[in-house]
């Protein structure tokens, strides 16, 4: 017998989300959706409970879950920066705003910093075509941004620093 | 919209969101009320007007007057001045990119004159989230009359005869494929609208939910009607939040009334509608993916036969039509048949949305009828290339379609021509390309997003994209040959003579039509060592020019990795070992004395 | 039924409706290539994802090439499988797996009977014209099986085994493009994970990817160290495929010659699992007479069915999926670890040897012996009952190693007295033999009548779920059968929601039981040889003079010598185990 320890209102929490949808293994999508929006992420332990709350196998919940972007199994940067990477922004030099990002937080897509305060990832389109290229900070968009002013947006989020804004 | 003597719309799509429509809409609000003109004057957030370039924008009825760039801090100056005392805010108003004239009635603006909107009818005229609205501009009219004077088999022939094909990239009539899925006998059948919008600067989809939420609904019972279906399901993007809450505010005002649920208008037709959310795989546009990740598996494409219409979600019989596809069977209901099939080319009927973007003028969601020219879109509606720059390729279809040029301009587009000329129609993405674009890393771009895409499951997708790629990348790194371009085209007809879906099946199509209609910046990259748009960094140098540097030390200063050296007011010098081509001293210098060789 | 009729290769053929273009072509002798399908038509398994698509051919008037695994025949289709564009299309396509594939063919465990390696020869490819980047994976080994990801191909066979054949679940294919491979949650080793070990996975990869752990090297080792003696058992289903390692025809019965190999091979003893397997109806069938005759008797706590207990993947299988069931199972050892018991403390005392002196060596059909025999509980001090559990490859590579011309071997006999065996336990390697053996003895105790037809039809087959009534002297035996674990769950379910009526049921893991196991001569996806192997079994039980467990003479014997009875205190010591709740809990 293996046993797994998560948080007592971490389980409660996805069982209620998982009952919500009659504990069905084809909801599994729903349910992922709605336990990551609790939980921010879906760790390893999460998708054990959910795969014994929908009464199917593990490997199924883990194909799944890394088959679709949406999902991480790493938790996210206090402000997560997304890139916009449709078409639109690329041919607008998004690549360049991404290389810049990475290159100051000295960071890869999908990670997140060691203090725990950025993360980055890309996202397709979010349909502000006319604002390319675009980058969001958690809720906040940034529009027409060029790589000159990566260095001013992040600077924004970093508490108690001084700003490096030019 | 009786009561009120004015109206206000505030573009409450996505774009204009991010450039806070909202505030803009609670200080116009406000402004209205501090006048004391709550009971004439209407202020209504609808879905997006298309002119994304411009926005947030903001138009006023019943004078069609046509603000952008609206700031919240515009509100009190718009009320004042065009509210009280009826003068137009002129630095508010748009100006013509090419001809240098103020256009305030939107209506004389290039951008909208060309266009006939059906698909988009609603958008920009009505607040989504009031059903009353809908219903004013004949909403429902068309499920009411296929309930009450039609039967299933009438509303399938109608759509039949108007030529409707499916938006969502295959052009498959829609008609056709109502009558395969009402064929089908089952107990069970389902209604799937396919809002898994995933083309990269396609957003034709998630705006008409966002703008006109009922339009899909009313199409879906009627799809429902006429196969026999009582279960509809969206499947949306995870990603358009906007356009989740407008569906859910949409059902829920539909079943309140009984447009939705249970015997509906007293007829005895029972449909339902509910959301099922994506979540974030673009192979899932496609129809057999998409119903398995309805079903809560991996979103892997199966073999067809057995199609949806046989064996669907759940393996019962499915319909699935894209978002646009379905907006226009209302207006084919309640315009006819005829009416529909007038408008457009010989083989593709009505109309299609295009979300048009990159290098022009006039960012922004179109909707022209079928065989309007390239040339129309680009340059009449779009205003031309941005910043005066000359045109090069515009790319239609996404990743699963090609770039042309110049001389395929005036080719009238409908999904047949586009195909013949080496591209596809795809969902409606329109990416307009100037001289600074390299094909070579157009096509490298859509290759990796293909890469990122691709669910795996074939060999010649998960494999062979990947050499694709590869062979892109060596080229843009100044490291091909001649051969690569031969393998390049070899290896991408074999990947689309085998691959199992539409997905993989496509595409090679971004390269192989750059190679046919670029082949010569293909041959510069491989033979010469040169990227002639100068995109493609490892093939360019920044050298400063001895005799132009003053010294002023601006560049030294601004280089992230220190590559810059050279004493003050002395010719500075670049270590081409160390540069890291970010160009930001050939941006900053004051001087042009820095050169691309 | 309307029939169609169609072309392929300019030849007219006429097929059923829903029959795929590669099995109409193969039905007028036209072999299209094929390496991800794999049809086993007789257990109703079939893998056609139709994704590596090698299998294209060229369909007159369709804008694309179609795989022929998935392409139903229609009406009229002229369809072309050797045409330029055809061969074109499957050689890039070959080409292309062969680029994000390891070239290690000279020194893989699959060499020789790789697919990959053989379409690559049938496709006469000698250059592959894209090179790239390769998939790497953290190489996984546990007890019994060594995943190397490396060399996967997704072709979802072993996914579709685990998942849908033995509803394991712990392989599943994991993340998307390029990086999509097959593997299990959280890319976890198997041995963290709910694997049973049964090793089908094993026995349909057609690459290396997925191979039994070796233990030829350590066997040798023990055969060279001459303070060591070296005994070997065999299981039964190992004499029935052994010889299709020498390209004897499948189903041909080589015990003899396997005996003389082992022989030859250095081993000091040879001696027969088949002796064990009559041991265990010793145990298994009274064990079964006991529960049975209380429950006769009206005893409300006897559990029944009683669930036979002999295949290790099986067990551990319950141990997962069912620890609320434990105690249903017999109590039981398997053969294999009731012949290292008894060959460790009565046969070590005998030749006076000391334990840890004595080596002990078994021929298993089947991969998850390994891990059987590695059990913690199935050990003293530290020193295991079985040392090492090979399997029939892995005996076959020993004799080519040894320099040894099987086919030229003679036939000899098993030493004795752990040699000595009846038709009974022969039949332990097929599905439904080890119930029918059991029911030979059970039959005759509780009667203590002698049976006048041994044989039990109604037991055997190859359906994945059997059910049979036993005439015991006007007692209604009820028995079911399952093989594949999937069946078995299904049994399992019945028995938990109380709907199962059953007095015994036989459970193998391995489709047709231990003749289809996981370390069994490669099938290629070709299910007649499992069919000719079952015949073999059943062919040597009927060749036995004895055919009845307690009816041996050497097992009469160690009873009386050591043994006491069936169930005795030294018997449940020995040859008796309890079984671990091995589920995950989730705890706050």
């Amino acid at each position: 017998m293996s046993k797994i320890k998560l948080a007592e209102h971490v389980i409660e929490t996805v069982q209620a989300i998982c009952a919500q949808y009659n504990n069905e293994e084809g909801e599994l999508i729903n349910v992922l959706h709605g336990t990551q929006s609790k939980l921010g992420y879906l760790p390893a332990e999460v998708q054990e409970l959910i795969a014994k709350e929908l009464d199917m196998s593990v490997a199924k919940v883990y194909g799944v879950v890394t088959f679709y972007s949406f999902f991480t199994m790493t938790p996210m940067g206090k402000h997560p920066i997304s890139i916009c990477t449709g078409t639109a922004c690329y041919v607008r030099g998004a690549e360049q705003v991404l290389e810049e990002f990475k290159r100051q937080l000295k960071l890869e897509v999908g990670k997140t910093t060691d203090d725990g305060k950025f993360s980055i990832s890309c996202l397709r389109c979010v349909g502000a075509c006319g604002l390319a290229p675009v980058v969001m900070v958690g809720e906040k968009v940034y529009g027409r941004v060029s790589p000159q002013q990566v260095r001013k947006i992040i600077s924004e989020y970093q508490d108690g620093c001084p700003s490096h804004a030019e | 919209m009786a009561d009120y003597k004015m109206h206000m719309l505030v573009c409450g799509g996505t774009g204009c969101r991010a450039s806070e429509s909202k505030k803009i809409r609670q200080n116009l609000d406000a402004s209205i009320q501090a006048n004391g003109l709550e009971d004439s004057v209407q202020v209504v957030e609808t879905g997006c007007f298309g002119f994304c370039e411009k926005g947030p924008v903001v138009k006023i009825l019943p004078d069609n007057t046509f603000y952008v760039q609206v700031r919240p801090e515009d509100a009190d100056q718009i009320v004042a001045e065009h509210i009280v005392k009826g003068r137009q805010v002129k630095h508010l108003l748009y100006e013509d990119p090419t001809k240098q004239e103020v256009i305030a009635d939107s209506k004389d603006m290039g951008f909208y004159k060309k266009q006939v909107r059906i698909a988009l009818r609603n958008c920009g005229f009505i607040d989504p989230e009031n059903i009353d609205e809908y219903i004013s501009r004949d909403g429902y009219a068309a499920l009411a009359t296929c309930l009450g004077d039609m039967t299933p088999e009438q509303v399938i022939d109608t759509m039949k005869e108007s030529g409707l094909r499916g938006r969502g990239g295959g052009g498959f009539p829609t008609g056709l494929k109502w009558q395969f899925t009402r064929n089908s006998v089952s107990e069970q059948k389902y209604v799937v609208c396919n809002a898994d919008e995933g083309d990269p600067g396609a957003f034709m989809d998630r705006s008409i939910l966002e703008g006109d939420p009922h339009s899909v609904l009313e199409a879906m019972a009627i799809c429902g009607y006429a196969i026999g279906a009582d279960t509809g399901l969206i499947y949306i993007r995870a990603e358009y939040p906007l356009a989740i809450d407008r569906l859910k505010v949409a059902i829920k005002q539909a079943r309140e009334i009984g447009l939705l649920g249970n015997d509906i208008m007293g007829t005895g037709f029972n449909f339902d509608v509910e959301l099922r959310y994506g979540a974030g795989a673009f192979v899932c546009g496609e129809e057999t993916a998409l119903i398995h990740s309805m079903e809560g598996l991996r979103g892997e494409p199966t073999f067809k036969p057995p199609f949806p219409a046989v064996e669907g979600y759940l393996k019962k019989p499915t319909n699935v039509n894209n978002v646009e596809t379905l907006a226009n069977v209302p207006v084919i209901i309640n315009k006819g048949a005829e009416w529909f099939a007038s408008i457009g080319t010989d083989k593709s009927k009505g109309t299609k949305v295009f979300a048009l973007a990159g290098k022009i003028n006039n960012v922004g969601l179109i909707e022209v009828p079928m065989g309007t020219t390239l040339r129309e879109v680009i340059f009449d509606i779009g205003g031309g290339i941005k910043d005066g720059k000359k045109f090069k390729a515009v790319q239609t279809g996404g990743p699963s379609g090609g770039c042309l040029t110049e001389e395929h301009l005036d080719t009238p587009i409908d999904f047949d021509n586009l195909l013949s000329v080496g591209s596809m129609m795809g969902s409606g993405g329109m990416i307009v390309m100037d001289e600074d674009d390299c094909m070579v890393s157009v096509a490298k771009f859509y290759l990796e997003f293909t890469l990122d895409e691709s669910c795996g499951k074939c060999t010649p997708c998960r494999i062979g994209n990947k050499r694709l790629y590869e062979i892109l990348d060596k080229i843009t790194q100044g490291k091909g040959t001649k051969e690569d371009l031969d393998r390049l085209r070899m290896l991408g007809n074999v990947i689309k003579d085998t691959s199992l879906c539409g997905l993989g099946q496509t595409s090679p199509n971004p390269i192989l039509s750059t190679l046919d209609n670029f082949y010569d910046e293909y041959l510069a990259h491989v033979e010469d060592g040169r990227c002639p748009a100068g995109q493609c960094k490892a093939l360019l140098q920044y050298k400063i020019i001895d005799d132009k540097c003053t010294g002023c030390t601006l560049c030294f200063r601004q280089c992230p990795v220190a590559a810059i050296s050279g004493e003050r007011k002395s010719p500075h010098f670049i270590d081409q070992s160390l540069c890291i081509k970010c160009g930001v001293c050939y941006e900053k210098c004051k001087f042009d004395a820095i050169e691309i060789v | 039924m309307e029939m169609i009729k169609l072309t392929i290769d300019k030849k007219p053929v006429v097929v059923k409706p829903g029959t795929t273009i590669l099995d109409a072509a193969s039905s007028i002798g036209i072999k299209i290539p094929t390496l991800c399908h794999m049809k086993l038509h007789d257990m109703g398994i079939e893998n056609k994802p139709g994704g590596c698509r090698v299998c294209v051919v060229e369909v007159e008037g369709r804008r694309n090439l179609a795989p022929a695994c998935v392409t139903k025949a229609e009406e009229g289709m002229d369809i072309n499988t050797h045409s330029m564009r055809a061969i074109n299309a499957r050689r890039t396509v070959t080409e292309l797996i062969l680029s994000d594939h390891p070239a290690e063919c000279l020194t893989c465990a699959k060499s020789g009977e790789c697919e990959l390696q053989d379409l690559a020869q049938e496709l006469g490819i000698r250059e592959i014209h894209y090179e790239g980047e390769q998939s790497h994976y953290r190489e996984d080994t546990s007890p019994a099986i060594i995943r190397e990801m490396d060399k996967c191909i997704l072709c979802r066979r072993c996914e579709m085994m685990c998942n849908e054949v033995q509803t394991v679940g712990v392989l599943s294919a994991v993340n998307r493009g390029f990086d999509a491979v097959v593997a299990p949650a959280f890319e976890m080793n198997l041995d963290h994970s709910a694997c049973t070990y049964c090793g089908q996975c094993v026995a349909v990869c057609p690459t290396g990817a997925l191979t039994e752990v070796d233990h030829t090297g350590a066997v040798i080792r023990a055969l060279s160290d001459p303070s060591k003696t070296v005994i070997v058992q065999t299981a039964p289903a190992v004499r029935a495929a052994l010889g299709e390692e020498f390209d004897l025809e499948a189903g041909t019965l080589v015990t003899g010659k396997m005996t003389a190999a082992l022989r030859r091979l250095g081993f000091d003893y040879v001696f027969d699992t088949d002796f064990a397997a009559d041991l265990t109806i010793m145990e298994e069938g009274t064990e079964f007479l006991d529960r049975l005759n209380r429950h006769l008797k009206g005893d409300k706590d006897v559990q029944l069915p009683i669930l036979t207990s002999c295949c290790p993947a099986w067990v551990k299988f319950f141990e997962h999926q069912f620890p609320d069931m434990k105690d249903i199972p017999s109590t039981a050892r398997s053969p294999q670890q009731m012949f290292g018991a008894i060959a460790k403390t009565y046969f070590a005392d005998k030749i006076n040897v000391k334990r840890e002196d004595l080596v002990v060596v078994s021929i298993m059909p089947c991969v998850a012996k390994k891990y059987e025999s590695a059990r913690e509980e199935f050990a003293t001090d530290g020193n295991p009952d079985v040392d090492f559990a090979i399997t029939t490859r892995e005996l076959a590579s020993l004799i080519k190693l040894a320099n040894l011309k099987f086919n030229s071997l003679p036939e000899e006999d098993f030493d004795q007295p752990l040699g000595e065996s009846t038709g009974a336990g022969v039949i332990f390697g097929a599905t439904g033999g080890v119930i029918e053996a059991a029911v030979r003895t059970a039959y005759e105790i509780q009667t203590g009548k002698s049976l006048e037809k041994v044989d039990f039809e109604q037991l055997r087959g190859l359906e994945g779920v059997r059910e049979a009534t036993v005439d015991v002297d006007g007692l209604e035996l009820r028995i079911g059968i399952a093989h594949g674990l999937g069946n078995a769950r299904k049994l399992l379910e019945d028995i938990r929601s109380g709907k199962s009526n059953f007095h015994a049921i036989e459970i193998m893991s391995c489709p047709g039981g231990c003749i289809g196991g996981g370390g069994q001569p490669y099938h290629h996806g070709d299910d007649s040889v499992i069919k000719k192997r079952f015949e073999a079994i059943y062919k040597e039980d009927a060749g036995k003079a004895i055919r009845k467990s307690h009816e041996n003479p050497h097992i009469v014997k160690l009873y009386e010598e050591f043994l006491g009875k069936p169930m005795s205190d030294k018997a449940h010591h020995l040859l008796h185990t309890n079984y671990f709740d091995r589920s995950n809990k989730i705890e706050s």
